[in-house]
């Protein structure tokens, strides 16, 4: 279902991604662990369109996202790892809003919403402005929103950043019922390791934009002669802490917040 | 069509819902009406151009749709940093749709900001001088408003970060403004000068108010017209090429 063969991307003189290869098979839940600033998210960004490649090829569902970004959109649902709600609307007109964007039929579009904001118990404050939300309730709404549409893959970035542990439940829950009901595919990202140990087929584990190991958690931990998946993990990314770009964006956010206070 | 419709519906009950901001918008050029429009009225008069404040609100008016407009362009930079345009991009939906949808929506917030502005003029004293030409004073104002926003989505789309901000604000939109003919007539100017004001759309939009509001036009309402058409449909390809080309 995804292909992606000797991806790199470059900004400047850093590699944030150097020359990865991967294939998910169509049903699979494939996580993408690593430490900060490994390359987790420009990988997803460059399979979501958001950011072309300096070389290397990808495949959603046999599409190639720099080629054919419209028909390869319309194959994937994403929740992104940093905010991306209209904070100035209600959580029911951002549901609205996305389902419109991803063409959802208006019955079922309702429907679904409801649905959702029930399942993340939200539903109460549909009417209510994002901006009023606290970080956790952004945050079920951000996943509920990814949900709307019932895409081919399923892209998680991060999705539990920020969540209590009964909303984590209700997350996981929920992908792994997609994954069985209607098989889709899911490749998500975490910081998380029992959430990836528990919910994904397959691991691939990323640092300084090189993949370092790939396959079940049992045969990671294997591998490593290590006897949980953060010992692997640690065993294959070593202790030392990552700095992370700091980009535009983050300088903004930054500021923004500044003048809010 | 859809997608076009309910992003220009989000722009619409973006601006209707910040009151703050409709009120604080309105206060520029307000100060621009009572302070000049009274103060350098009596100068005006002797000079034997009749009122000042006739002559200027068509100018405030303009004045207020080139920020409004502009600044939506540029909220692009905000919804960059908020996240949400990522919503949009990797939608399934044409880049052209979304620009055309927000362009829209700040072209319409920018024309309701100027007929706010309009009726703040007239309880300052302002009369049109034909209820039959009000019509046409709003397509000038629809028109300004879509030569602007495609040029704010244009500006939007290629700065990354708030610091190209102040540049654009000194040495684009202020100039333009000044530019305009909106607090000085056309006529009889310096060569340098005359050729400058020649060349600012803006200049086209005022004088296009001024005709169908007070009835005093330098260029032609036709001129005005065609030139704004021209520079409407330019800057919106432009705003189309520049939000094409974004990555996050």
């Amino acid at each position: 279902m995804i292909h992606v063969e000797n991806l790199v991307k470059t900004f400047g003189e850093v590699k944030a991604v150097d020359g990865i290869s991967f294939d998910v098979a169509p049903g699979e839940i494939f996580a993408f662990l690593g430490p900060n600033g490994a390359g987790k998210t420009t990988t997803i960004q460059m399979l979501t369109t958001l950011q072309r490649p300096t070389s290397g090829t990808m495949k959603l569902d046999g599409l190639d996202p720099v080629t054919h970004p419209l028909q390869a959109r319309s194959r994937f649902g994403i929740v992104f790892q940093d905010p991306s709600l209209d904070v100035e609307l209600t959580a029911f007109e951002n549901m609205d809003l996305h389902g419109a964007l991803y063409h959802v039929p208006r019955k079922v579009r309702v429907d679904r919403t409801q649905i959702l904001l029930t399942l993340f118990e939200l539903w109460d404050r549909r009417d209510s402005y994002v901006k009023t939300f606290s970080g956790g309730m952004k945050r079920r709404l951000e996943i509920a929103r990814g949900l709307l549409h019932t895409p081919k893959i399923l892209f998680l970035d991060e999705p539990t950043l920020g969540l209590d542990p009964q909303s984590r439940n209700q997350l996981w829950t929920h992908v792994k019922h997609l994954n069985e009901t209607e098989g889709v595919t899911v490749f998500l990202t975490t910081h998380y390791m029992d959430e990836a140990e528990r919910t994904a087929h397959r691991i691939a584990v990323i640092d300084h934009g090189h993949i370092v190991a790939q396959g079940t958690a049992a045969a990671l931990k294997q591998q490593t002669n290590a006897d949980s998946l953060e010992g692997a993990f640690l065993a294959l990314t070593g202790s030392t802490i990552r700095d992370e770009r700091a980009d535009a964006a983050d300088q903004m956010r930054q500021m923004a917040r500044m003048w809010r206070r | 069509m859809t997608v076009v419709y309910y992003l220009w519906l989000r722009e619409v009950k973006r601006y209707l819902r910040s009151r703050p901001q409709i009120i604080g918008s309105i206060a520029q050029p307000l100060l621009y009406l009572l302070v000049l429009g009274f103060g350098l009225g009596p100068v005006f008069e002797q000079s034997g151009q009749g009122s000042y404040l006739q002559f200027i609100a068509p100018g405030v008016v303009g004045m207020a749709i080139l920020f409004t407009s502009i600044f939506s362009g540029i909220g692009l930079l905000w919804d960059r940093q908020f996240g949400f345009l990522k919503e949009t991009l990797v939608a399934p939906v044409p880049r052209l749709q979304i620009m055309l949808g927000r362009t829209l929506g700040g072209a319409t917030i920018a024309s309701i900001q100027g007929t706010l502005i309009l009726i703040v003029c007239m309880i300052a004293g302002f009369r049109p001088y034909s209820a039959a030409m009000i019509p046409l004073a709003f397509a000038f104002m629809l028109l300004v408003g879509l030569v602007f926003a495609g040029l704010g989505t244009a500006i939007g789309s290629s700065l990354k970060d708030m610091q190209g901000f102040q540049l654009i604000m000194n040495f684009l939109v202020m100039p333009i403004f000044f530019l305009s003919g909106a607090l000085f007539p056309l006529n009889n100017l310096p060569t340098a000068l005359a050729v400058a004001t020649r060349v600012d759309p803006l200049s086209y939009g005022i004088d296009g108010l001024r005709g169908a509001l007070i009835g005093l036009t330098q260029f032609g309402v036709i001129m005005n017209f065609g030139v704004l058409m021209i520079f409407a449909s330019g800057f919106l390809v432009l705003g189309a090429w520049a939000f094409s080309r974004i990555q996050i």
